[in-house]
């Protein structure tokens, strides 16, 4: 359960970035931290003590070696939501870069142009 | 071949044609638009013929559900993918026109076809995080459309969705990471079974609260509403249409309810919730909508105070609530983007949405004006109109809702009446201050759009005309089906995996 909190934690650390810094680039880590947060569980969920990879060696046993394995499903999903990720922080910082030409400042207080 | 072939199709014909865009824009810039209208008329044949053929299920290379990926097409799908293929043709066709203003035609229809991609994905997909994958594309290609015209505007709204969004979809991973852990599947319908059999439910609070944080955000529910009236107005006219009309929908209401209704099941604090965040978002958003002078961003503020209707009618959880709340979805879909795709008529051709400087229109652009009033008058509730009998079976819902939510559900009818009167105030300011009065002199020269641009605006208001006229055919044929799918858990685990 104790993993559990703390990746929790860790999701609200990056919540808290997202909502409570006024630069960019800080908002930006925040999120990457809530993602990070989120594919360290996944990870966890898998997660089994002394499981070991989930490889098949021998067929005839299969079923009595798959007691032994690590959960290989999150595996496959975080490997998903990496590439995801990749591609979210890749349009984000395209997207801050170009604020700040035209802007020339990463201060959100000073990119008000909208309002509420 | 066998019917079931077709839904991987939904997927594949999109997407394969949007990475082709961009080459063939290499090519020759003209035929991108060409190709692109291929590909929705091509999914608009196809989800015609899914409708006849019933409810199908392909499972992706052999694996049989609960295992492998499996694409599922019920009646609730079907509508989805026919409103997505129907809105999407006029609105490319409309977009022709429009679009030649900016530059890069190519990668805009290449990410319009990738939104659709994720939609239809998020559609007919039967499985938790293959949702997730489509959601994300439908929403990376809906950022950069956003940030289309890279204006400082623009950007700055593109990056408040982006943060949003991208808050959203952690929220929803991380509601997904925590399903799994407890019922140890990923697939809808197994997922479903286990919840079922499942005697210890608290931590499926944590994961409603997480979903309903996560597709609130996507669906902007009022306390989740802020980038909407900054990112739909700021798009060009055909993505606000889109994203008004159909992403929001899809990607929000569609997985909330798919979710909630064929998964975990809906119990009275969630009902209650949904009810709660329907009124708010119906209340706020009209309110809002009634003091806004910029064209696109009253229609901004009007779609937040729709979806409320739809989400509370969902909320209200009777068969009739069921069928009243899809049919105002699909009349939204229509008369919302028929309504932006007006707007982006009158920036064509005035160069501004500012309603304190247009005025007169109706003697100037006669055919924008009719399509525009026709939406106005249906969104705002008018009979004959397809608005007026999707709000009229909303509030019949609601006061059959006293028998099981006893009489505060009188007060939810009167409010959903009172909104729709916030409705037709609205409208007629917009009505008045930009088709009505005199002309300025700035206007003088202004002309009607082209055939291309006023024909797709012609054909939505048909369609919304043909709601309102025709709607107890459309109810039998496409709504009721659909919302047959919500009623019972049941019924959708045995289609998937043959039994109980």
């Amino acid at each position: 359960m104790t993993p559990y909190i703390l990746c929790t934690v860790l999701f609200m650390i990056g919540l808290y970035g997202v909502i409570a810094k006024k630069n960019l680039v800080k908002i930006v880590i925040g999120l990457i931290i809530m993602e990070y947060a989120v594919n360290l569980m996944l990870i966890l969920i898998g997660y089994r003590k002394g499981g070991g990879a989930p490889i098949v060696t021998d067929p005839a046993n299969a079923v009595r070696e798959a007691a032994g394995f690590v959960d290989p499903l999150p595996q496959a999903l975080i490997v998903t939501s990496i590439v995801i990720g990749l591609g979210f922080t890749a349009i984000i910082i395209a997207m801050c870069l170009r604020l700040y030409e035209k802007y020339g400042t990463f201060d959100i207080l000073q990119i008000r142009r909208l309002k509420g | 071949m066998n019917s079931e072939h077709l839904l991987p199709l939904f997927v594949a014909v999109p997407l394969s044609i949007a990475f082709l865009l961009p080459l063939v824009g290499l090519i020759n810039e003209r035929l991108a638009p060409a190709f692109a209208a291929f590909a929705t008329v091509a999914l608009f044949v196809m989800s015609l013929n899914v409708i006849g053929a019933g409810e199908l299920l392909y499972a992706v290379g052999g694996w049989q559900p609960p295992f492998g990926i499996c694409l599922v097409g019920d009646a609730l799908s079907y509508l989805f993918l026919l409103m997505i293929a129907t809105v999407s043709l006029l609105i490319i066709v409309f977009s022709f026109a429009y679009m030649k203003r900016y530059t890069a035609g190519p990668r805009f229809y290449c990410l319009f076809l990738l939104m659709i991609t994720g939609m239809n994905g998020v559609v007919i997909s039967g499985d938790l995080f293959n949702i997730y994958v489509f959601l994300e594309i439908a929403s990376f290609a809906s950022y950069a459309l956003v940030a289309f015209g890279i204006d400082r505007e623009e950007l700055e709204a593109s990056f408040k969705y982006l943060v949003l969004g991208g808050i959203g979809s952690s929220f929803i991973l991380f509601g997904i990471a925590l399903m799994y852990s407890v019922t140890g599947t990923l697939n809808l319908a197994d997922m479903s079974r286990c919840i079922i059999a499942m005697e210890n439910k608290t931590m499926l609070g944590f994961i409603s609260a997480l979903f309903l944080t996560g597709f609130g955000l996507k669906a902007a529910l009022v306390p989740f509403h802020a980038w909407l009236p900054d990112a739909h107005p700021s798009a060009p006219a055909p993505i606000s249409a889109m994203l008004s009309g159909l992403l929001i929908k899809t990607l929000g209401v569609y997985a909330l309810v798919r979710i909630f209704f064929n998964v975990i099941g809906v119990g009275q604090m969630l009902s209650t919730a949904m009810i709660v965040l329907g009124i708010l978002s119906m209340v706020i958003g009209a309110v809002l909508a009634i003091g806004q002078w910029d064209f696109k961003r009253m229609l901004a503020y009007s779609s937040i105070s729709q979806i409320g209707y739809i989400v509370f009618a969902f909320g209200l959880g009777t068969p009739l609530a069921y069928i009243g709340a899809l049919f105002h979805l699909l009349n939204h879909a229509v008369f919302k983007s028929l309504l932006f795709l007006c707007s982006g008529s009158v920036e064509y051709a005035t160069g501004t949405r500012d309603l304190r400087r247009l005025g007169g229109l109706w003697k100037k652009m006669p055919i924008t004006s009719a399509t525009c009033t026709i939406g106005a008058l249906a969104i705002s509730g008018m009979p004959p109109l397809g608005g007026f009998f999707s709000k009229l079976i909303i509030a019949v819902a609601a006061v059959q809702a006293v028998n099981h939510l006893g009489p505060i559900a009188y007060i939810y009818a009167a409010i959903t009446v009172a909104v729709s009167f916030l409705t037709i105030v609205y409208f007629v300011k917009l009505q008045k201050m930009a088709l009505f009065g005199e002309t300025p002199q700035a206007l003088e020269s202004v002309r009607e759009v082209p055939a291309s641009m006023w024909g797709s605006l012609v054909m939505l208001a048909i369609l919304c005309l043909a709601f309102g006229l025709h709607f107890p055919w459309f109810i039998e044929r496409l709504i009721e089906p659909a919302s047959e799918i919500l009623v019972g858990r049941g019924d959708y685990i045995i289609k998937v995996l043959g039994s109980l």
